[in-house]
């Protein structure tokens, strides 16, 4: 194992003991790889971000942009003009959040927030009409009779699922009555729904426990083969 | 009983501790090789990659961290194992920073490693790009205008796997490896819909049971749930990883938390009942 890569187990092996310890209770060395962590993704992100994102979509762009275009518009036309233009404006919704910093003109960073909300809703409301309403109602309209018995049930299932947890989360009407025996059965389908996703959570965690284990004792003690 | 049931109820939490972590550490010195089927997911995830011919290009998104390695590492692996078995051709992208390193140490561990694939020809990495969902509907109208340039810095429209690649009408299916948002969610609502192009998850366990509906719909073509599904689909590719390894560990460890609350019920309800007779 090349030496640099040795140091970086031992020190990936380190921090995770550090991390256990808290099992047992908090304490200077659990406190000490949480912190690193959190300075270490702190750098790691701004780092990534400005060399990643920043320099190459809008920087080195900009820097390269010559600015005699302005005074050369009949000759370049308008689209091309536009098109080399067009990057000072999200550079200048960038240098508009700094203005949080500001009293006076913090007001002004709620364009760009205003932007960004705009743009993630547009495209989210897209996708979810799209993709989940829709599609979802439509694969919801299924045969309560398959010619098979068992695809059949499921079907039933699926059906009385859905209109019960429906009825569960319709407040405009006291749950009584017929409506409230349909949301009792509701309950049920979610809690048993909670329960699968709970034991799913539960697969999770451990499954991320087993891979710090097999890195203690596999990669890091060699126990394992 | 009484004494000792009130002493589960006061149990240290220390003590399950304990008793998880034997649960989990003597399965990986001792294997029990528990016996587990294929489920349906799993099995139609392994088929739609099966049915791709030979030398059609398949988008790769490796969307997770290394805090999820453990469940999606495995996965991530055996996807590449059964792609190049395949001949298939992998375009590798990732929408998570942190995927890049991740993305790139499985390409020289698999392809590179196993396969002795070519890069630029066999498979490209394109790396990471910031933007989302922003990116994903970006792809649909030109992925070299979205990824001028690969994770190595060379011109994407040079390289000859991107020939004749323009957008998802080009590619021939989507592996998508979830570790979250962005991930699984948003590539069904805004590409598969819009697309109309296939897509096969794996994702960790906590996002499985939101995932299923879209199998049931059809918007995804198969599903790799957690490290079960990892270890499942390891056994149809004929591979053992840390997802067949895990799987010991995975179920002793189950059988503990499930004894654990039982025995916490018994306690709880005696206590309300001996309390009850007290009154």
């Amino acid at each position: 194992m090349p030496s640099s890569e040795l140091i970086g187990t031992w020190l990936a092996a380190g921090l995770t003991l550090f991390c256990f310890s808290f099992l047992y209770k908090d304490n200077p060395f659990y406190k000490f790889a949480e912190h690193l962590y959190v300075g270490i993704s702190a750098g790691y992100w701004t780092s990534l971000e400005y060399h990643n994102v920043f320099r190459p979509n809008l920087w080195d762009p900009l820097m390269r942009l010559d600015l005699n275009i302005l005074f050369s518009f009949p000759r370049v036309g308008f689209a091309f003009m536009w098109q080399s233009l067009i990057l000072i404006i999200p550079f200048a919704f960038g240098i508009l959040f700094f203005t949080r910093f500001t009293k006076n003109f913090a007001w002004l960073s709620r364009w760009s927030m205003a932007l960004i909300i705009g743009i993630f809703a547009g495209i989210a409301i897209i996708g979810y009409s799209t993709g989940d309403l829709i599609l979802q109602i439509r694969a919801n309209l299924l045969p309560l009779w398959t010619g098979n018995w068992l695809s059949s049930l499921n079907n039933i299932l699926l059906t009385v699922g859905v209109l019960t947890s429906l009825i569960y989360f319709f407040f405009s009407k006291e749950h009584k009555g017929a409506l409230g025996a349909g949301a009792k059965v509701g309950i049920w389908f979610l809690m048993i729904s909670f329960g699968a996703s709970f034991g799913y959570t539960v697969m999770s965690r451990m499954s991320l426990l087993i891979g710090r284990i097999y890195f203690i004792f596999g990669e890091w003690l060699r126990l394992i083969k | 009983m009484r004494n000792f049931f009130e002493k589960l109820e006061k149990l240290d939490r220390r003590v399950i501790f304990i008793f998880v972590g034997i649960a989990l550490v003597l399965p990986l010195f001792f294997p029990l090789n528990i016996k587990f089927s294929v489920t349906a997911p799993v099995k139609s995830f392994y088929d739609a990659i099966e049915s791709l011919p030979p030398g059609s290009k398949v988008l790769l998104s490796a969307d997770y961290d290394p805090g999820s390695m453990p469940e999606l590492w495995p996965m991530h692996l055996a996807a590449l194992r059964q792609l190049c078995k395949r001949n298939i051709k992998i375009i590798c992208t990732q929408l998570w920073a942190t995927g890049s390193p991740l993305a790139e140490r499985a390409f020289n561990l698999v392809t590179v490693g196993e396969y002795h694939k070519q890069y630029g020809v066999d498979f490209v990495n394109l790396g990471f790009k910031e933007g989302r969902e922003v990116v994903m509907v970006s792809m649909g109208n030109s992925i070299p205008q979205t990824f001028p340039t690969d994770y190595h810095g060379n011109k994407t429209t040079d390289l000859p796997i991107m020939q004749g690649v323009t957008n998802f009408g080009d590619l021939a299916m989507i592996v998508n490896i979830s570790g979250g948002l962005p991930g699984t969610k948003e590539w069904v609502l805004q590409v598969v819909s819009r697309f109309h192009i296939k897509l096969a998850s794996g994702c960790t366990a906590v996002s499985a049971p939101e995932f299923y509906p879209y199998l049931q719909s059809g918007q995804l073509v198969g599903l790799l749930g957690g490290m079960k599904g990892a270890a499942e689909y390891e056994q149809l590719i004929g591979i053992t990883g840390l997802g067949k390894r895990g799987m010991d560990s995975q179920s002793v460890a189950h059988l503990v938390i499930f004894f654990f609350i039982i025995i916490g019920n018994i306690a709880y309800f005696s206590m309300k009942l001996m309390k009850k007779e007290k009154e």
